[in-house]
């Protein structure tokens, strides 16, 4: 029986990470424990003393770590389609290797992303993992926020596939990461609520993908996601993804196929 | 198809990128078991019609029939009967020499079991074998080249493209290719190369074409383009610096074609030995004279000139 063209590419991922799961698997559990240890131990047991009454009855450190693993989830994404994503093109010229290949472009992009997606399900189950044993995740239905995490990383994976598809070089990533990724991580409602935010900026903030996912996950950990806030949030990360695999597919078939 | 159908067939083959032409209206056919080589200079449009004919650059332009399917239309499956050693290495540097064929045979679907059968054998063919297990990051430039062509030809292409094979090597590890895709040919596999090296050229091709500025500007056997384009002999004069504006007039009959370089004079001639008696008899005085057979190299710079192509 022949097997997926996309799952044929998805076995030369598999394959190379084959070699490098050791260091990913310190990098999974490494930023959890970091974050929630700097951040949730410390500045979250100051907040939880003075009491500030923003986290609907949980502690700091309960409130943040839903979130934080969206936000996560979308800073290893990103890092997965930034560079390594050109270097297909231009280091290791393995996307043309492969388009030479019976495999089309789409096969090879959409292959990929499938993979991005896999490695965001056990990074977020990390995270979650590690949330546990803080004692930051105690509901059973916080399973249901790696899914999401994980389609938070996607509706940026998709995109960012797309960008670096069509650069010639590096530069733009690190202004990126710099003046759009981590704004992003910091003020998307991760770590206080974006309520906290001027009114000015707030759209911002609901227009991109982040913020649905944090929100989501924290609903879900915390036990009060609402049906129909739910399927608004999953439809706006599924958008972005969906927007992104397809510019992702257009990019890659204009650069293997020019 | 039948068996005595051509492999290629291209009719008025054009690609353009904007308003740029690469490849402007080609013809040409390419028989099964053949070994046929792009010529030309940088720029000329070889690796833009070796694109086309791997099925991942649309046709702008003209026809073109690959294993006698549409490159258009049947992409995958013609990618799918062919090999391609590409000109810069794209081999999977984390992977050890041996995942790198496995990798890349998945891609055709080929069972894993297969695979590592097919993989010993063509290690072997490439000389790898003891390099099996390991890196490929750390392999020389020869060696990478070698695995290239191997992972190639891990589907059994009935056609391999190879987009100038040996630039970059050592005189040892070209010879090696060299020798390797040799053999191929004598197997019945069909060659389509390009290259700018014209020694690979004579060594490698049955028939070439040379191409410049996006045309087809010759072809033929090395023979063919030898008596067509040049001359039988060169006759290579070396004058004292500054004296290479001599008055050459006396050969005339002797030469069909005489070129004055920064630092020699070339007299294209069918009897070299008649031309240098004719300097001697004149009172020249070269410092040094050389003569010599004419070469492919000598046509293609006939053909493409001497202005250096960036």
């Amino acid at each position: 029986m022949a097997t997926p063209a996309t799952v044929r590419y998805l076995e030369h991922e598999v394959t190379i990470y084959r070699r490098l799961w050791r260091t990913s698997l310190v990098q999974s559990f490494l930023a959890p424990i970091l974050f929630l240890a700097a951040i949730g131990g410390t500045v979250g047991k100051a907040i939880d003393r003075h009491g500030v009454g923003h986290f609907g009855g949980a502690t700091y450190i309960e409130w943040l770590a839903p979130g934080l693993m969206a936000a996560n989830a979308m800073q290893v994404a990103i890092q997965e389609c930034f560079h390594p994503v050109l270097g297909g093109f231009k280091w290791t010229r393995n996307f043309l290797a492969a388009a030479s290949t019976p495999l089309q472009p789409g096969d090879i992009v959409v292959g990929r992303l499938i993979w991005v997606g896999t490695r965001a399900v056990l990074m977020a189950s990390a995270y979650l993992l590690v949330a546990a044993l803080f004692g930051a995740v105690t509901r059973a239905e916080a399973i249901l926020a790696i899914p999401v995490a994980a389609l938070t990383g996607l509706a940026f994976a998709c995109p960012a596939s797309a960008w670096s598809a069509t650069r010639e070089r590096d530069d733009s990533f690190s202004n990126i990461q710099r003046f759009g990724v981590l704004p992003l991580f910091l003020f998307s409602g991760a770590f206080f609520p974006i309520s906290q935010l001027p009114a000015a900026v707030r759209p911002i903030a609901y227009v991109l993908p982040l913020w649905h996912g944090v929100v989501l996950c924290r609903a879900l950990a915390l036990g009060h996601a609402g049906l129909a806030a739910s399927v608004g949030h999953v439809l706006v990360l599924a958008a972005y993804s969906a927007a992104g695999v397809v510019a992702a597919v257009w990019a890659f078939r204009r650069r293997l196929h020019s | 198809m039948p068996a005595d159908e051509p492999l290629i067939t291209a009719r008025g083959l054009t690609k353009r990128f904007g308003s740029f032409t690469a490849v402007d209206r080609v013809d040409f056919e390419i028989g099964r078991g053949e070994s046929f080589g792009f010529l030309g200079p940088n720029g000329a449009g070889k690796s833009s019609t070796m694109r086309m004919i791997a099925a991942v650059s649309p046709v702008t332009s003209g026809t073109l029939r690959v294993l006698g399917l549409d490159p258009a239309r049947h992409g995958p499956q013609i990618r799918a009967r062919l090999g391609v050693v590409p000109q810069e290495d794209s081999l999977d540097t984390e992977l050890t020499v041996e995942e790198n064929l496995i990798v890349y045979g998945r891609y055709f679907d080929l069972p894993r079991p297969l695979l590592r059968r097919r993989a010993a054998e063509l290690l072997a063919f490439v000389q790898l074998t003891e390099r099996a297990g390991d890196q490929v990051e750390p392999l020389s430039g020869g060696m990478k080249r070698r695995l290239t062509i191997a992972r190639a030809l891990v589907n059994e292409p009935e056609l391999l493209l190879l987009d100038e094979p040996t630039t970059g090597l050592d005189p040892q590890a070209r010879h090696l290719v060299w020798d390797r895709l040799y053999r191929l040919k004598q197997r019945g596999t069909t060659l389509v190369l390009t290259t700018h090296y014209m020694d690979e050229a004579e060594q490698l091709c049955d028939r070439l074409v040379v191409m410049d500025g996006g045309r087809i500007v010759a072809e033929g056997t090395p023979a063919d383009l030898i008596r067509e384009h040049s001359t039988r002999e060169v006759l290579e004069l070396r004058f004292p610096a500054g004296g290479n504006d001599v008055d050459l007039a006396m050969i005339d009959g002797f030469a069909a074609r005489v070129e004055r370089l920064p630092d020699r004079v070339l007299v294209y001639t069918d009897d070299s030995d008649a031309a240098l008696a004719r300097v001697g008899t004149a009172g020249l005085m070269p410092e040094a004279t050389l003569t010599r057979r004419s070469t492919l190299e000598d046509v293609f710079l006939r053909l493409t000139g001497r202005q250096l192509v960036d």
